[in-house]
């Protein structure tokens, strides 16, 4: 039995605003790509599964599991990471100020996942996409709508109360 | 001029907070030393037997594989004593999923797929994987994990039991529980000549370095550890685990670094977990309520290599008055991965056996289970008639009922059904020893005038670093800011490992007599210049500590909501209150509380590692299928304590808190659905599976 030789391809991939054009494995994660060649390693790798969470980035804008994502499947487009939600002056980003204040975190491993998904999150909620527990009203940011939507991103240290507190205080919940 | 600040007590920020949040600080895996390649493990698929024949040549001509590793050709270690860490070195196979060789890279995907490729023979042998109460190999250990007596005896339970006018006797059940830490487990190592690196996933970079040093025949002096940042390890992290040596081997065998990731499905086979356990629990009282007859037998498994041995029984030998006590441990060898420290390891499944009896007989004795505790409050430590160096179980019993809004229950009662939802409400005690172990720290005015301690501790989460800066803040009368802590690095002075909730109290020591003979340093103003340091070790002061029981002490009320269709329980709101001594940092402190208590209604609802008894292993290995509580799971928690002034415990008068949150949470969900229902469940976790069709619609 002999092993069939990798294939490769060229990608190119705007992340946090640079463009980077690289030749991959087409084996290659984005996941992978981003903390192993690109020195990227704020998105963490929890699972390799889609399970976690915590590679969570945002691939044009929308929230993604960075690890169930292949590279050359994303040609052309722009990712962000936890390493681009500061300003370039390294002022933080309200949700990173919040999750601090509020403790939001302990091992921190799960944090850029929470982060990336948050943002994403409540601008969905912003567009008026329901979840599970939407109601006949219009979709609006309760915590009941936090929980449920941040679901797809564990924290085992068990900070999610702090973390739909941080989230709540940035979407100016009562 | 430095202003006498108290910082102990503030809820300041944790101080790597902005690196966490930036995703610039970095955990083991992360670093990549210049030349490095991969490595992956190759487990066992048999659960026991041995490896006859290794076939590597498919696997060796996948482009850049480097090499492949299995028994015959490992590099020999020395001096190994924890037999999980003795890979590759025999063929034999001692439980599925242990590790029999590795693969060696230049990148990762080939690596896994060269992984595939490595045909391995064996021998198979038939498996025992199954703990069962009439399994025949049954024995009672001597000691109980670290050090407890196996067995206790005190009066004649047999006779109080026979004679007590209220009694119960009930068994209940605990599963295997995985740890899960999110960071999973991870080694960089740098094998060279003259010594070795590792940047490791650990909870503790000294006990790493020791072990590692005596696997590789090395003097400790030429290994370095490295563990600036871990993500989580509740135990899991808290002895190397064979990944480590396995990291080292590779670097050693190929001359160059290796990165080596365990994967999440790795965890569930080599990486520790919570021994099941089957737990019979018998308590006779008089109709006041007075206890006079508990015993407490716990049956639980180890592996066939090492004896681990859970101190399941140990709260219940001071946890409540009572003149006749028995407690035992029985141990059974499996075809199974040894069982390791999880969050309070003892206290959690015992207290949930244990307290969940006590609410039984509360309800026989038809007295309510708030007033039953208060009824049985030990003056001394019954076990060994040690004075408390402070209990304030009452006191959080009293103030927890008045923040949950216990209404005080006699006898069997069931709580309000709303439509297809029934409501109960639960109570239980928690417990965790307040130990400290000696440990190291160098404390440094630099001369920029700033403040640096340096200590081989580990912050896993719990916020170590930023509770280390406000302690030395306090020993200095400086301001936090003036203050830098560096840990996770095996080269600062030797420290205990972060676990049994002990991390705050020794380092804290250190920490505490570091900076106060760095001050008498500074004051007598007989130093040449800066920098000026002190390095202290505390071992004389913490074996001279008087014999007291300390204990920290908590209590948790939660309400349930069980669907009568769905079997589904909800946990809208739990209150825990502790008394921990001295909180250091009231906004991590409060974390760790919440934690304990989010990880303990996994433990009641979902966490549960289901065995696969014809392959030998757990078969929901993976975080789709092993739950552990989500965002949606957790609604309101409330977390107070009580401010307990301890001077007995150590010099800062803080118990310890990581694991006392979990204690004693799942007893308190059983006993709410209890009231919901009216059906005690006695096996973990209670999931809509167990509950459906059990509860009148």
């Amino acid at each position: 039995m002999s092993a069939p030789p990798p294939v490769h391809a060229e990608v190119t991939l705007t992340v946090n605003g640079l463009r980077h054009s690289l030749v991959l494995d087409t084996r290659t994660s984005l996941l992978d790509l981003l903390r192993e060649r690109l020195d990227l390693t704020g998105s963490k790798k929890g699972c390799d599964h889609g399970q976690c969470g915590a590679c969570t980035i945002l691939i044009d804008g929308r929230r993604a599991n960075a690890c169930l994502a292949l590279a050359v499947a994303h040609d052309g487009a722009r990712i962000e990471t936890v390493e681009g939600l500061a300003g370039e002056d390294g002022e933080l980003h309200a949700l990173q100020s919040a999750f601090i204040e509020h403790d939001a975190f302990q091992c921190g491993y799960c944090t850029p996942g929470q982060l990336c998904s948050a943002v994403a999150m409540l601008e969905e909620i912003q567009r008026g996409w329901p979840s599970a527990v939407t109601g006949e009203d219009p979709v609006a940011p309760t915590r009941a709508e936090i929980r449920e939507r941040m679901s797809g991103n564990l924290c085992r240290c068990g900070a999610y109360v702090n973390i739909v507190e941080a989230i709540a205080d940035v979407a100016e919940m009562p | 001029m430095s202003v006498a600040v108290r910082s102990i007590g503030a809820a300041i920020d944790r101080v790597e907070g902005r690196e966490k949040v930036t995703g610039e600080a970095k955990y083991a895996y992360e670093h990549s030393p210049p030349g490095f390649v991969y490595a992956t493990a190759l487990q066992s698929t048999i659960a026991k037997g041995e490896v006859v024949g290794v076939d590597a040549e498919a696997a060796l001509a996948v482009p850049g594989v480097l090499g492949v590793l299995w028994h015959e050709d490992a590099p020999r270690l020395h001096e190994v004593s924890d037999a999980e860490l003795e890979i590759l070195q025999s063929p034999r196979v001692a439980y599925r999923g242990q590790i029999v060789g590795a693969v060696i890279a230049e990148r990762y995907e080939a690596a896994r797929q060269a992984e595939r490729l490595v045909r391995i023979e064996y021998s198979e042998h038939p498996h025992d994987v199954l703990l069962r109460a009439d399994h025949p190999g049954f024995y009672e250990p001597e000691k109980v994990n670290p050090s407890y007596p196996g067995r206790t005896e005190e009066g004649d339970f047999d006779q109080a039991f026979a004679t007590a006018e209220v009694t119960i006797d009930r068994t209940y059940e605990t599963p295997a529980e995985h740890n899960n830490p999110m960071e999973p487990h991870a080694s960089v190592a740098v094998w060279r000549e003259d010594g070795i690196t590792v940047y490791d996933s650990t909870q503790g970079a000294s006990s790493v370095q020791d072990i590692v040093a005596k696997a590789f025949g090395l003097e400790r002096e030429r290994v370095r550890v490295l563990s600036a940042h871990v993500g989580g390890g509740f135990g899991s992290k808290g002895t190397p685990r064979p990944h480590v040596i396995l990291a080292v081997m590779a670097s050693q065998a190929v001359r160059r670094p290796v990165k080596l990731a365990v994967t999440r499905q790795q965890m569930f086979d080599f990486t520790g977990y919570r021994t099941p356990t089957i737990q019979r629990v018998r308590l006779g009282c008089d109709r006041q309520g007075r206890l006079s007859a508990t015993a407490h037998a716990v049956y639980e498994q180890s592996s066939t290599i090492r004896e681990f041995a859970e101190q399941t029984a140990t709260p219940t030998r001071m946890m409540y008055s009572g003149e006749n006590r028995r407690t035992s441990h029985h141990l059974t060898r499996l075809d199974v991965p040894t069982p390791s420290w999880m969050r309070a390891p003892g206290e959690t499944p015992g207290m949930y056996a244990l307290e969940s009896a006590v609410d039984e007989l509360a309800i026989a004795a038809g007295i309510d289970p708030v007033e039953l505790r208060l009824r049985n409050e030990p003056e001394v430590d019954p076990e060994t008639g040690h004075r408390w160096s402070s209990r304030s179980l009452v006191a959080c019993l009293r103030e927890g009922a008045e923040r949950f809004g216990w209404i005080p229950r006699h006898g069997a009662s069931r709580g309000p059904r709303n439509g297809h939802w029934l409501t109960g409400t639960g109570v239980a005690s928690s417990v965790y020893p307040a130990r400290r172990r000696p440990s190291e720290a160098r404390a440094r005015l630099e001369p920029d005038g700033g403040y640096v301690i340096e200590i081989a501790a580990a912050d896993i989460g719990t916020g170590a670093r930023t509770a280390l800066t406000q302690i030395a803040a306090d020993a200095l009368e400086v301001s936090p800011g003036e203050v830098r802590v560096d840990l996770g690095d095996s080269g600062y002075p030797t420290a205990p490992l972060a676990g049994g909730s002990m991390g705050t109290a020794s380092w804290g020591s250190a920490v505490v007599k570091a900076c106060r003979e760095l001050r008498a340093t500074l004051a007598r103003g007989d130093t040449p210049g800066l920098p000026v340091e002190a390095h202290v070790d505390t071992g004389a002061e913490v074996q001279g500590d008087e014999a007291l029981a300390r204990y920290a002490f908590g209590a948790q009320f939660v309400e349930v909501h069980v669907n009568a269709d769905t079997g589904e329980v909800h946990v809208p709101r739990a209150v825990g209150v502790f008394a921990a001594g001295r909180i250091v940092n009231a906004k991590t402190a409060r974390s760790q509380f919440i934690g304990g208590m989010t990880m303990g209604i996994g433990m009641a609802l979902h966490e549960e590692s289901l065995l696969d008894l014809r392959f030998g292993d757990y078969a929901n290995h993976d975080l789709a299928t092993y739950h552990v509580p989500s965002c949606a799971d957790i609604e309101e928690l409330e977390v107070a304590w009580i401010d307990e002034h301890d001077p007995h415990v150590n010099p800062i008068g803080a118990k310890g808190i990581g694991e006392i949150g979990i204690v004693g949470t799942a007893a308190a969900v059983a006993n709410a659905v209890h009231h919901a229902t009216g059906i005690r469940f006695r096996a973990l976790p209670i999931t809509p599976a167990r509950v459906v069709g059990r509860v009148s619609r």
